[in-house]
């Protein structure tokens, strides 16, 4: 039996009925009472006074909490301990949370908490890289710098340069469901918490501390999430500890959702960057050496930033054998909501810039950027090692041997497949008939101009911080040969529990209705990384594997104990247990007599990815186990009266290795790209000059909706396995399709620049005010 | 706090009857009141259709109507439009065509679509995009949606040609 099925989603019958629990949605008691924050109205300076005498004295206020009532941590932050729940009297950002309000409805809270009077000492917040550049404000001790080479010298030495800036917009992860948590007090100080969360280990970690109890006390569950999109990794501490602590304090349970405008407001969002690059070329496009400086905004405190900065450091290559590099990164503490996880992690950002210089290089020598991509791309690998030549490979050394091909961080190359998977795109994607098509249509000069752009992706796959590259997993067989299975990772719409199901299923050679699984609980698996850098099913798919294979060689054992055959040939499929003689039995029948032998049904399971290591500072290593890759083409036409454009057509093919199930990558691939053309193209963040986000709910924030969606959009799964031994040779979906959306604002900048012969040097968003901008530089207009 | 108001509403076939604040919003009294929790906040303004139900026939937004406003009304919800054992032909292709992944949008939108069909049982792709646009989803790219409607309706038009 194999795993590869394109089956629903397992909760989809749930779904489309409505009965799917959401954290929300979960009846709790009738005493249960409901949370809100209190939020600063300034950017940045000290409390001076705060007298919440009509916040206590609201309608259904039954208590008010200041960091002062706080018993233990005032603390919520992943990382280095710097994120207060509830202000000690500094002010960091706009929106930062300063009391806590208890009460018996959800809008009696959020009433309440708006009657706070908080007077404050203001200072001049720091808003912009800009300021925090100016004030040298920024985290870790200086600049990163990853180095191959000597690129300046190869930038100066070359016939060819360019140099330039891109700036890149933040981006609103928009989750459907909004964060969201509820603690229910137990006996003897225990304290269970249902939270939508990517990170069930860390909020028990949090919850434990603000109680000031051992982790053992705290129960974290989490059945799904409505998105989380990496902005349920960390942002979902400050509702649980709110919420445990809250209920620990009236001996209530105690339930907190933020209503949209506060979960804009006070939430992280991605990273906004500023990309400066230079780049030496030959005639050819063939690049010498890139330069980079990434300056990432990170906000209040550090979060998750490190690694997301890390990240976008090793994708400033992205797809290109770069001959010399140096990308140096800044991160940058500024007074706005701390920036942290989402979908991709900084790679995109960094993505992003590698595809501007070439997209430049390409506009400066008047040649197809698809082509100057494919000059640059890493030389192809045949199944192990570097295969056929191509004329601007690796080098050789003296002995003739190649070196093998590296990434600017010193990891080995070895598993790119780009080569044929764009030939395949063109083909498919008739690239170009089309490019010579929408040119000649833009030579025609009228109003509405067409733009084709066909962008790779290269993604790195494993947590940068090796020792979160583990799982654990928790398998029981019960009497009736029904499986229930348990493991770390947590379910977000990504279809991580049916992927494993399936896995689990297959191992006992059992359909998937006979394997259950189950909301993910601290209480059966411990010390679980955050579901996320794609790793979900990599890393749980193969601890529950472990646990599942671990079952079956007792009941092989029994079988040939008892049958005298060998255990190794014992076989698992179709419900049935075969021996190796031929005789079976069925599945159900062997589990009752191992269970009557006095044989345990019940295994854990444990998964570390091997190979990989990192060090961060000196940048050298291997971060990732391998590589997942994909390639996509956008056409866009343009009105360039009103700067409005809209996706005629997307192709795309994309590497999941050995897909565990068709469906579901196709439907990571779809959203992903959806996510990331939105993220470069509508989605825009403002801040005022205050520092407050005036872009707080959908009516400012435009998310892509199905009018968005482009109007053919063809996706296709690249038929191959991964090299490496991963789960049934499949390979990572969640984050890389995300980043096929660079493809739209290449389309975009294509389509610009046919107005004219300056290079658009488009910023993201594009938004129509923005497109119209560099039309107005492209044709020399100077606005 | 305004006076409370005599309420009498017909959800899923089921009468109600409750005195409630005249400005409580109709998706509260759906999750909070009578416990029906597929129609779901998403943005309490009107824009992502995460609560969209049916009422007096017609396509609403839980989130900006007063239960006031609703006093009298025939209220389905997607609870009422197909359980578990009777999959609605909608709710079936949003199932086997993966019309969904968190699943957080679904029931609004599946709710929505119903209405879209009765109003055109035969709509082009561009009639789906536009009869859809009020209902937001942030993990599919719509991609599959599009295509579970479409599914459904000739599902649908399939079974009615059958009947007549
Ligand atoms: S919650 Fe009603 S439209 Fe979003
Ligand atoms: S499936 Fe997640 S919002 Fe639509």
């Amino acid at each position: 039996m194999s795993v590869p099925k394109p089956l629903p989603h397992d909760a989809a019958r749930m779904h489309v009925t409505g009965a799917a629990r959401y954290v929300d949605d979960i009846p709790a008691p009738a005493d249960t009472l409901h949370l809100a924050f209190g939020l600063s109205t300034i950017a940045a300076g000290r409390i001076t006074d705060m007298d919440l005498s009509k916040v206590r004295a609201a309608p259904g206020v039954v208590a008010v909490l200041t960091a002062d009532d706080l018993p233990f941590d005032n603390d919520v932050s992943p990382s280095v301990h710097d994120e207060p729940l509830l202000s000690d009297g500094a002010v960091h950002y706009l929106g930062q949370a300063m009391f806590l309000v208890i009460a018996r409805s959800h809008l009696a809270a959020r009433r309440a908490a708006r009657h706070g009077d908080v007077s404050y000492a203001e200072e001049t917040p720091i808003l912009t890289v800009d300021d925090a550049l100016a004030a040298g404000s920024h985290f870790e001790d200086g600049p990163r710098i990853y180095e191959k080479g000597d690129a300046d010298a190869a930038i100066a030495a070359a016939p060819h340069r360019i140099e330039g800036v891109i700036e890149i917009g933040g981006q609103e992860h928009f989750y459907l469901e909004g964060q969201a948590a509820l603690a229910l007090p137990q006996e003897d100080s225990e304290m269970v918490v249902h939270s939508s969360t990517q990170h069930p280990s860390e909020i028990q970690h949090k919850v434990a501390d603000a109680l000031g109890v051992p982790m053992h006390a705290v129960r974290v569950e989490c059945r799904r999430m409505g998105g989380g999109f990496g902005g349920k990794e960390s942002q979902g501490n400050a509702l649980a500890v709110a919420c445990a602590v809250a209920a620990r304090a009236t001996g209530r349970p105690c339930r907190m959702r933020y209503d949209r405008d506060d979960d804009m407001v006070i939430t992280g969002k991605r990273h906004d960057f500023r990309i400066t690059y230079e780049a030496g070329f030959d005639g050819d496009g063939r690049l010498a050496g890139v330069s980079f400086v990434q300056y990432a905004r990170c906000g209040w405190a550090r979060d998750l930033s490190t690694p997301v900065a890390d990240r976008a450091m090793l994708h400033a290559d992205n797809a290109y054998l770069l001959p010399a590099a140096r990308i140096e990164s800044h991160r940058l503490r500024t007074n706005t909501q701390s920036a942290t996880a989402f979908r991709g992690f900084g790679g995109p950002q960094g993505m992003v810039g590698i595809e501007r210089v070439i997209d430049e290089v390409a506009h400066t020598l008047g040649l197809d950027p698809a082509e100057v991509r494919r000059r640059n791309y890493y030389a192809a690998c045949s199944e192990r090692g570097l295969s056929a030549p191509r004329p601007s490979g690796p080098p050789e050394d003296i002995s003739g041997q190649k070196k093998p091909q590296t990434t600017p961080y010193g990891q080995v190359v070895d598993d790119f497949i780009l080569h044929e998977m764009t030939e395949a795109l063109s083909r498919s994607a008739d690239y170009d008939a089309r490019r010579r098509a929408a040119a000649q249509w833009n030579a025609r000069g009228g109003v509405i101009r067409k733009g084709l752009a066909m962008t790779p992706v290269k993604f790195g796959i494993s947590f940068t911080l090796t020792h979160l590259n583990q799982a654990g997993a928790l398998v029981h067989v019960y009497r009736d040969g029904s499986v229930r299975i348990n493991h770390g990772g947590t379910e977000m719409g990504q279809g991580l529990y049916q992927k494993v199901a399936q896995v689990a299923a297959t191992r006992f050679g059992l359909d998937i209705e006979a394997v259950k699984i189950t909301a993910t609980d601290t209480a059966k698996v411990p010390n679980t990384s955050a579901t996320a850098a794609s790793s979900g099913s990599d890393l749980n798919g193969m601890a529950v594997k472990a646990a599942c294979d671990t079952i079956r060689a007792r009941m092989a054992q029994h079988l040939a104990d008892t049958h005298g055959c060998a255990a190794e040939g014992v076989e698992f499929s179709g419900g049935r247990v075969q021996l190796p003689d031929g005789r079976s039995m069925g599945f159900v029948e062997v589990v009752e007599s191992a269970y009557l032998a006095r044989i345990s049904l019940s295994s854990t399971g444990y998964y570390a990815t091997p190979d990989i290591s990192w060090d961060r500072i000196k940048g050298e290593g291997r971060p990732f186990y391998y590589f997942a890759y994909g390639v996509a083409a956008t056409e866009v036409a343009l009105d360039t009266l009103s700067g409005e454009y809209r996706i005629l057509r997307t192709d795309i093919v994309h590497d999941a290795g050995a897909s565990l199930n068709p469906a579901i990558d196709i439907g990571q691939i779809e959203g992903g790209y959806v996510q990331g053309a939105g993220w470069l193209t509508s989605e825009e963040l403002v801040w005022d000059g205050r520092g407050a986000l005036r872009t707080h709910a959908p009516s400012t924030y435009k998310i892509p909706a199905v009018s968005d969606a482009p109007d053919v959009f063809n996706v296709t799964l690249w038929d191959g396995a991964n090299r490496e031994a991963t789960i049934y040779r499949s390979k990572a979906v969640g984050e890389p399709p995300l980043m096929l959306g660079i493809s739209a604002l290449m389309a975009v900048s294509d389509a610009v620049a046919s107005c004219g012969e300056v290079y658009p040097a488009l910023d993201a968003p594009a938004t129509p005010e923005r497109v119209l901008m560099a039309i107005g530089r492209v044709r020399g207009d100077g606005v | 706090m305004s006076k409370k108001m005599h309420i009498k509403l017909n959800v899923n076939g089921k009468a109600e009857e409750f005195l409630a604040e005249p400005r409580e919003l109709l998706i509260y009294t759906l999750r909070e009141r009578l416990n029906i929790t597929g129609p779901h906040i998403g943005c309490e303004t009107s824009h992502c259709g995460a609560c969209t139900v049916t009422i007096n026939g017609k396509s609403v937004k839980a989130c900006t109507m007063f239960v006031a406003q609703a006093d009298g009304a025939e209220i389905t919800t997607i609870e009422g439009i197909g359980g578990p054992d009777d999959l609605h032909p909608l709710q079936t292709a949003f199932k086997e065509l993966h019309g969904l992944q968190c699943g957080y949008c679904t029931p609004g939108m599946i709710t929505r679509a119903t209405k879209l069909l009765e109003e055109n049982p035969n709509p082009t792709e561009e009639d789906i995009r536009f009869g859809m646009a009020g209902n937001l989803c942030r993990c599919t790219g719509y991609q599959n949606i599009v295509k579970s409607i479409q599914a459904a309706a000739a599902e649908m038009n399939a079974a009615k040609e059958a009947a007549e």
